[in-house]
Formats: C-alpha cells, sequence, structure tokens
C-alpha cells in the first residue's frame, strides 16, 4: 500500500528528504497541467513547476494539514504562475495584420455566422492565446480561473490569497479588458 | 462583429482543449537532485539559523547577568561618606608628595 501524504510529509519533516519524491511524482501531472496555463514555452513550463516543488518543500514546515496537502500545493503553484505571468509581462497589441491565415478564416467565418463555425477549432485555440498573452496577469490569472477553468470565486479568493470583492474587481476589469483586445483585433476588417 | 458572442466563443475553444498534463521522463529526479544540492551546500543558511537560536539563550544571560549586578550593587553612600571619599581624594596627592 502506498503511504499516504501524512506520512510522507511526516517523513521528510523528520529529515528523510527522499521521500519528497513520491509526493512530486502523485502531483507533478497538476502543476504541469495548470503551468502549461500560463507559459507556452516548455522550458518556461518546466521552470515553473520545478519552482512550485522547491517552495513547497522549502515551506512545508508551514503546511498546516488542515486542507488537503494537494490543495496547498495549488495555491503555491497558481501563485508562482502569477508571479511568472508578472516577470513576463507583455504589453503589445496583436492587430488583424499579426494574426495567421487560419485565425484571420476563423474569424471571418464567426463574423460570416456567430452561431455557427465549429470547424478550426486550432485557429480558434491559437486566438484565445493571442487575447490572453496580451491581458494583464491579473485578468489573465481571472480568467483563466474564473471563465476557462469554471472555479467560483471564493475559491479564486483562496487560490490567489485576494479577498472575494477584489476578485470581482478583477474579473469585472478581466472581462473589460478582454472585450477591448478582441475589439482591436477585429476592428480594422470587421468594424 | 458580437464580441459579447466571440468572447464565449473563444473561452468555450480554451475550455474544450485543456493543457496536456505529461511530465518530461524522471522528471522527479531532476527536482531531487536540485533539493539535495541545495541542502549540502548551503552551509550559511544553516549558520544564520543557529544565530537566531542563539538569540534567546543570550538574551536571557545577559537580562540574569544585569538583574545580578544590579541585585548585588551597595547601596549608595551617604552624605558622610562621599564627603570622605571625596577628601581621601583631594588629599591623596599631599600623602604621596609627602612621602
Amino acid at each position: 500500500m502506498e503511504p499516504s501524504d501524512a506520512e510522507l510529509i511526516a517523513a521528510v519533516r523528520k529529515g528523510d528528504v527522499a521521500q519528497f519524491e513520491p509526493l512530486i511524482t502523485r502531483y507533478q501531472p497538476r502543476v504541469f497541467a495548470t503551468a502549461r496555463r500560463y507559459a507556452r514555452r516548455e522550458d518556461e513550463v518546466q521552470d515553473i513547476v520545478q519552482e512550485v516543488f522547491i517552495k513547497a518543500f522549502q515551506k512545508l514546515d508551514s503546511y498546516r494539514a488542515e486542507a488537503p496537502f494537494e490543495h496547498w500545493l495549488m495555491r503555491l503553484a497558481v501563485r508562482t504562475c502569477y508571479d511568472f505571468l508578472r516577470s513576463h509581462q507583455r504589453n503589445r497589441e496583436t492587430t488583424i495584420t499579426e494574426l495567421s491565415d487560419p485565425e484571420v478564416d476563423w474569424l471571418e467565418r464567426f463574423a460570416a455566422a456567430p452561431a455557427g463555425n465549429e470547424e478550426g477549432s486550432s485557429a480558434a485555440r491559437a486566438l484565445i492565446d493571442r487575447v490572453l498573452e496580451q491581458l494583464s496577469p491579473e485578468a489573465r490569472l481571472v480568467i483563466t480561473l474564473l471563465e476557462i477553468e469554471d472555479r467560483s470565486v471564493k475559491e479564486i479568493a483562496e487560490l490567489t490569497g485576494w479577498s472575494v470583492p477584489l476578485v470581482k474587481v478583477r474579473a469585472f476589469r478581466a472581462r473589460a479588458q478582454m472585450k477591448k483586445i478582441l475589439e482591436t483585433i477585429t476592428r480594422e476588417k470587421f468594424l | 462583429m458580437e464580441l459579447e458572442t466571440l468572447h464565449k466563443k473563444l473561452v468555450a475553444v480554451a475550455k474544450a482543449s485543456p493543457p496536456s498534463d505529461a511530465v518530461p521522463y524522471a522528471f522527479e529526479k531532476r527536482i531531487m537532485a536540485r533539493l539535495s544540492a541545495q541542502t549540502v551546500v548551503d552551509v550559511w543558511a544553516l549558520y544564520g539559523r543557529w544565530l537566531w537560536r542563539a538569540v534567546t539563550p543570550c538574551f536571557s544571560v545577559m537580562t540574569g547577568l544585569a538583574i545580578w549586578v544590579l541585585a548585588t550593587m551597595p547601596a549608595e553612600p551617604d552624605s558622610n561618606n562621599l564627603e570622605q571619599a571625596l577628601e581621601n581624594t583631594i588629599l591623596s596627592s599631599d600623602d604621596v608628595a609627602g612621602e
């Protein structure tokens, strides 16, 4: 039978560093999936995941076991991703001329028939990635957690360490920012 | 263009294609190697930790000594003794010269 998280954590706290490895093996797929939401390049993703586990090891004494270890680790992961976004902030507007042909095709099909347009999801995926990259770190985090991952405001507050009203304010601003970006992208050709 | 619909559609696309949770081969070994290296090399952190641990006992000893010194200090001399002490000090030079 595999040892539980609590047993592994107790062993690590007693100085048996090797017992941290099963914890990494157990949770690294989730941390990788989270990191891939915010970083595109694989080397950046790996750096984020590595930082998350190193922080987890260093801060293990502060883990109180009031919530499952996974929740505590995911809080660390989200906050590390947020720090990554803040340190790699790009303030660059994209216009229609910078979009790839499949992305422009997808937008044209959408403009012609907003209700349809189910084809070309890879182009749509590239387009949403492009839009998310232009959002501020706060806005990107909120849109990702609230709209893409369907988390509640309370959950986001717990994950990010922000207050519930602050999450609501940032969600409102994030939607406005995203609308503005979509407007800029589509302005030249469709408005 | 209907921006609200576009927003919803793009979010739905992102939702429908969650990122991969694939892990590079032996990634956990790489992290463990980093952790082991950190725990071996970080002598200064250990030294700092010991210094912090020494703060409380050092402060206790210092406080204890201060209390002991204050408790064993002789009481303030009365005015006669002070007068005598002053006289002795002033006249000590004459004693030395007389010898």
